[in-house]
């Protein structure tokens, strides 16, 4: 396992050289949209994340600030160091699963589902504390096996179009696909706000979009799959710029 | 309670040209698209929004299906003296939400 991530990290600097977020590809008024927290959509989700913050739920009365304290002192840099190792699951978790965990378990809350408006809410929140921050990986040698299953679904052709994401997002990134330039796929700014959903998303959606669009069978939300393959985009984008909440078309 | 961004210049000299930029949290559903079950989604859309300052009205638009979800409203107005902004969202199914704001001139 271990000389899989080490072989891995060798094969990085190549495609570092010219790492770009597609914040770069966009139209100018994009993102002036993304620069501004006063016109940024995705802050009034980021809004609503704060409250839920400070909000007491569940049967003991907690909220995450009860634990935490102020997300600003507590949370820079967390969204920066997922998918992490999860003890009590013995599997990776993202940070969608995490906070949906904290909250059902220790909170003792209602479940917070995948996509829905509170743990978007939530994740773009937490999101937002590390903004600016560099990516950064845990150096944790039990997510090797989910990177490296994420680096394999990430070169497998798929779909009734048989493409696989690396033969749009590596062989063809910056070129055309119809209007739009295809960007490098580096998952720098989730949960963002596309102007194409006219709402907060988060990666996996995103990725679920590309399974449809090459006529695949999406995973469920939340399947190790989607995780697999986050821990590998986020290893793959180790060091650019956290953007959380982005704006994209 | 939708949510709402409400941006104003933090520093205001009386007679300037201010710029006031909101953002509001609403779907804005056209009315025409069809929902997962093939029928129509009804329209469900915001048809006005007022803005007055101290009862004197500054800024007013109608709002159509062919505008995105959560808007987005810029304005500018000048402020002659302190007073009180009154921001005022009107649509369909009822929704109608106000939001004020103090300016504070320097």
């Amino acid at each position: 396992m271990k000389r899989c991530l080490l072989m891995l990290l060798c094969c990085l600097p190549a495609a570092a050289q010219q790492r770009r977020s597609s914040f770069e590809d966009m139209a100018r008024e994009t993102q002036a949209l993304q620069r501004d927290d006063a016109t940024n959509p995705a802050m009034l989700w980021v809004q609503e994340g704060e409250a839920l913050w400070s909000g007491a739920a569940g049967a003991a009365g907690f909220s995450c600030a009860s634990c935490h304290s102020a997300a600003e002192t507590s949370m820079p840099g967390v969204a920066a160091r997922y998918p992490a190792w999860d003890d009590a699951r013995g599997a990776p978790i993202d940070l969608a699963g995490r906070i949906a965990q904290c909250r059902a378990e220790r909170q003792g809350a209602p479940p917070l589902d995948r996509e829905s408006p509170g743990l978007l809410a939530l994740s773009a929140y937490v999101g937002l504390q590390s903004r600016g921050l560099p990516i950064a990986p845990p150096d944790d040698p039990r997510l090797a096996p989910a990177v490296a299953e994420g680096a394999a679904l990430y070169a497998e052709r798929r779909g009734q179009l048989d493409l696989s994401c690396a033969q749009c997002h590596d062989d063809n990134a910056g070129r055309r696909l119809g209007s739009s330039t295809i960007p490098q796929a580096h998952p720098t700014g989730y949960p963002l706000y596309r102007l194409e959903w006219q709402g907060l998303g988060s990666l996996q959606r995103r990725l679920r979009g590309c399974m449809t669009g090459v006529r695949a069978e999406p995973f469920r939300y939340g399947a190790p799959e989607y995780i697999a393959i986050e821990a590998f985009l986020m290893r793959r984008a180790a060091g650019m710029a956290m953007e959380t909440p982005a704006v994209r078309p | 309670m939708a949510r709402v961004l409400i941006n104003i210049p933090r520093e205001i000299h009386a007679g300037e040209t201010i710029t006031i930029r909101t953002l509001i949290q609403h779907g804005m559903e056209s009315g025409y698209r069809p929902g997962a079950d093939g029928n129509v989604v009804p329209r469900d859309i915001l048809r006005r929004f007022t803005a007055r300052f101290d009862d004197e009205p500054v800024f007013a638009a109608e709002f159509s299906p062919a505008i995105a979800a959560n808007p987005f409203l810029s304005f500018t107005m000048v402020v002659a003296a302190s007073g009180t902004l009154t921001l005022r969202w009107e649509g369909d199914n009822g929704f109608d939400q106000t939001e004020t704001r103090r300016i504070a001139v320097a």
